[in-house]
């Protein structure tokens, strides 16, 4: 530490003097400087809605040639928002098991000189920026899953999802749903872990004294405890995917329509995939509709991120 | 106890178990069915499937035939909770691999050095101007994140605790965080829009969109260290007649400085990776541009990555990877330096 | 420096936790505070330097003058109140990204005093000394303060609280976190730091209070949920012998509490 003298910013009160001192004038500013920061922040929030919402409203109302072919704005908001919503669930589908697993296997299964380097990978897992997973996708898994495409429509074709002519280069939903699990795994699996680990241990061991084992010991004890913080890790990777744009983009050769087949080379195109594919254009109108379905997304996710919040007071307050 | 006692069958303490190392028996007898299968013709990774499921079937069947079906049921989990995290490190290591294979096969020295200014067909070109824009644009970030990340965590912790204002930031962080990273590119295009001119695309506003998403994991990395500085340290300040603020700058932040700053690199490597808000506020440019404040755009490493995927050539696929190398190292040297610090400022207990 | 409290009420938000304390403490004697958990005797003594504040909505009724001057009056900066009657934690407190001579000098350091070093080297020693720590770790001042033992730790915490020159000092239950022995050095030197400085100190051990104290006051609680006060400030051994109050003979002689 230095003892570097703060120029005029100690009003020097002699500890032998009189009590009666200024307040010191670096309490207030300093106070000030984080309030200021503070208020920052709110004024930050409101000016992405105002300029957002400057920008975006015209574009709920352009002319019909600016919706990509769809004729008015919810003509091409309901199909891009079931393509994000269906994209996200399906991710969450192939995730959440595994999260839940790789979770138990961190904080109840792996002997403890593993389990640190696992949950150091998993982390890793999670500093992998999106467009490189994004590139790995759309090179080396896509490719490789394509026999599993065609496997998938020739042998269960009666589900709605294979139900088609399989793509020939990978590039499809699927895929994609696939790197988008492998993408919000790490953050489910983080609170997953968290709240494993918060279990308290007199539960564990009452039922283990009852002589139950390892499973019944984590079906009885541990998950009944984790609930809410498991649902809330879920919606929270839900709200990931969600806005999640780069592996869609590209990775799944797009179309805006409502489909549930995943496997082919039209896939349903997700709101942030749509805007980053279409944000060369340069009309303005265009860029409004672009806007405006961006505004949309924000909404959406804003609303399944609260339900998580609610969901984790609500676990607490019981 | 004695072990007459104990003849009853009620007060058995042992049952039939399985003989040790069952599972390792078990093991090697599915690596034999999985090799069979290799022989046998079928592909490397039918025969691993194959393997796998000879194990998790096998070991709990055996269990369930010596034991009882709860023990049999408590192997199976643990056979499929060991195969899950077999499972997913897979596509970490395919990843890995592939972006250093690739990777380095794309980097030397001119991709390091050059632009892609008027390069066309087989011409070397390189990312240098993407790099040097990843700079820019990350510290411009940087910048405008770490300070105000860390006050309104000072605000929260050591002034508002748990009156309104407070109250209200906490549930605004709380809801930056979930702004989805594009819809922040686009909020810095609209304001530039606005405030200088349609489709504005240039290296402030990539850095104002990545501060949108990096000051709310500041905020919350930063509260979270002030946390653990005990109120004793403060009192003790505080009876030493030092001020509040000189307590907070002198002493909380010293003392909590390790974990704000692995907090704040790895707020940094977040958003550096981040390609979707700088697609849209940054834009793409082949040329080196390392003015921020020039009304022209400012490429970066991902939005790189992105349009030389999009190129849809074998040279461009190549570029991608040789970015993605350089994005990766990038984003790992910076975890690494968290690590680092992480280390170097735990707190000394001294003996 | 006497200080001199009357009519003191203390009130967090509108909870009233401790009422109507008048007392007169002596220039350079050791004054104990004794009474039931939750009595408020802690709360009031972080009131006589206005630590109480720390905590929103905690504020005082009533007047409290120390050396005459009142420490509530308008224009008084609790902080400089803080330089003059300096304060000793229930558990060891040094600052732990500081080494031991740091610590010491945290007063002036944290304040961005500049100080020249054989000055600072004097203020350390004479601390120290003064903490009957200086034999310990002469050889060490470089380490940290962390790296103590507990005894030594609070000791460290005398030093860096006398080294600011308060002319008061507050302890409040300074031993409860130490051994017997680190205690037995606690009060020696409560002992000797009488001589230079006004003492008061809080504690939960009556035996220690009748060992260390020239006054003692007795708080209590009327009912759980009551405000605590003053039952009786006398004189130590009139306190341990012959009290006023049945209240004070009872707890002393351990009937409850």
């Amino acid at each position: 530490m230095t003892v570097a003298a703060d120029p005029g910013a100690d009003p020097g009160v002699d500890p032998k003097s009189e009590l009666s001192g200024r307040g010191s004038v670096g309490d207030v500013v300093f106070r000030g400087l984080a309030v200021t920061a503070a208020s920052l922040i709110l004024v930050a929030l409101a000016a992405v809605f105002i300029f957002l919402g400057i920008e975006g409203i015209p574009g709920f109302n352009v002319d019909e040639q600016h919706y990509a072919g769809q004729g008015s704005f919810m003509g091409l908001v309901v199909p891009l928002l079931f393509a994000t919503m269906y994209a996200a669930v399906l991710a969450l589908i192939i995730a959440v098991p595994f999260s839940v697993a790789i979770a138990l296997f961190i904080s109840h299964y792996a002997p403890r000189r593993i389990a640190v380097p696992v949950a150091y990978v998993i982390d890793l897992l999670a500093a992998v920026p999106s467009v490189v997973f994004g590139l790995w996708g759309a090179v080396a898994l896509g490719p490789y899953l394509v026999p599993a495409h065609a496997w998938l429509a020739k042998n269960l074709a009666w589900l709605p999802f294979f139900d088609g002519q399989p793509s020939g280069n990978g590039r499809t939903l699927f895929t994609a749903s696939i790197v988008l699990a492998v993408m919000i795994l790490p953050i489910i699996t983080s609170i997953c872990r968290e709240v494993f680990a918060q279990t308290p241990r007199l539960h564990e061991e009452a039922a283990l004294a009852l002589g139950a084992t390892r499973w019944e010991m984590i079906r009885y004890a541990v998950f009944p405890y984790a609930r809410s913080g498991m649902v809330s890790a879920v919606m929270l990777g839900l709200g990931r995917a969600l806005g999640e744009t780069m592996a869609i983009a590209m990775i799944a050769s797009p179309k805006v329509l409502i489909s549930l087949f995943i496997v082919g080379t039209n896939n349903p195109q997700t709101i942030a995939a749509h805007i980053a594919q279409g944000y060369k254009e340069s009309t303005p109108d265009r860029l409004s509709v672009l806007i405006a379905t961006g505004l949309v997304l924000f909404a959406f996710t804003f609303l399944v991120n609260a339900l998580a919040r609610w969901i984790v007071a609500r676990g607490r307050a019981k | 106890m004695s072990n007459t006692e104990l003849s009853n069958e009620e007060t058995k303490l042992s049952h039939a178990t399985l003989p040790r190392g069952a599972q390792w028996l078990v093991g090697i007898a599915a690596i034999a069915l999985g090799g069979l299968a290799l022989v046998l013709g079928v592909s490397i990774v039918g025969a691993v499937v194959i393997g796998v499921l000879a194990f998790l079937i096998g070991y709990p069947v055996w269990a369930l035939l010596v034991e009882n079906k709860r023990s049999a049921t408590d192997k199976l989990v643990t056979g499929l909770v060991w195969t899950a995290f077999g499972v997913a490190v897979i596509p970490l290591i395919w990843l890995v691999y592939m972006v250093f294979a690739r990777g380095a096969a794309t980097i030397n020295p001119e991709f390091l050095t050059y632009s892609m200014r008027s390069v066309t067909g087989d011409e070397q070109g390189g990312l240098y101007h993407a790099l040097m824009g990843t700079l820019i644009v990350t510290g411009i970030a940087a910048l405008i994140s770490i300070p105000i990340g860390i006050m309104t965590a000072i605000y929260l912790i050591e002034y508002g605790k748990g009156n309104r204002l407070a109250k209200a930031i906490t549930f605004l962080v709380d809801v930056m965080t979930g702004i989805p990273s594009i819809v922040a590119g686009l909020f810095a295009f609209a304001l530039f829009t606005l405030l200088v001119g349609p489709g504005t695309r240039f290296g402030f506003g990539g850095g104002v969109a990545l501060s949108l998403l990096m000051i709310p994991t500041v905020v919350r990395s930063t509260e979270e260290m002030l946390k653990l500085v005990p109120d004793d340290l403060r009192e003790a300040a505080y009876a030493l007649g030092v001020p509040k603020w000189r307590t907070i700058t002198r002493m909380v932040l010293p003392t909590a400085i390790g974990g704000i700053v692995t907090g704040v690199v790895l707020a940094i490597s977040r958003v550096i990776g981040e390609t979707a808000p700088l697609l849209v506020a940054s834009g793409f440019n082949p040329n080196m541009n390392t003015s921020a404040f020039d009304d022209s755009p400012m490429m970066t490493v991902p939005v790189f990555i992105y349009t030389q995927l999009s190129e849809a050539t074998q040279k461009g696929v190549e570029y991608a990877w040789g970015g993605a190398l350089v994005l990766f190292i990038l984003v790992m040297v910076l975890n690494l330096i968290a690590r680092i610090v992480g280390t170097i400022f735990a707190p000394k207990t001294g003996r | 420096m006497s200080i001199q409290v009357k009519d003191a009420s203390i009130f967090y938000g509108d909870f009233k936790a401790v009422e109507d304390v008048s007392m007169s403490i002596k220039p350079k004697s050791v004054t104990a505070f004794i009474g039931p958990s939750g009595c408020g005797k802690s709360t009031f003594l972080r009131t006589l330097n206005r630590m109480h504040e720390v905590i929103p909505g905690a504020y005082v009724e009533g007047k409290i003058q120390i050396a005459g001057q009142d420490i509530y009056g308008p224009n008084v900066d609790p902080v400089a109140v803080r330089r003059k009657v300096g304060m000793v934690f229930q558990r060891p407190n040094p600052f732990p990204t500081m080494s031991i001579y740091d610590n010491v000098l945290a007063g002036n350091k944290l304040n961005s005093k500049r100080i020249k070093k054989p000055e600072a080297d004097a203020i350390v020693e004479k601390a120290l000394r003064g903490a009957n720590l200086w034999n310990e770790v002469k050889d060490r001042l470089g380490k940290p303060g962390m790296g103590l033992s507990g005894g030594q730790q609070q000791r460290l915490c005398i030093a860096r609280a006398i080294a600011v020159q308060p002319e008061v000092l507050l302890m409040d239950e300074p031993c409860s976190a130490l051994d017997p022995i680190s205690t037995a050095a606690i009060e020696d030197l409560i002992h000797e730091l009488k001589s230079d400085y006004t003492i008061v100190i809080v504690t939960h051990n009556m035996q220690q209070a009748a060992r260390v104290s020239d006054d003692t006051g007795f708080f209590n609680l009327k009912a759980a949920g009551q405000p605590g006060h003053l039952v009786e400030f006398n004189p130590t051994k009139q306190m341990f012998t012959n009290p006023d109050n049945p209240d004070t003979e009872a707890y002393i002689s351990g009937r409850f509490g």
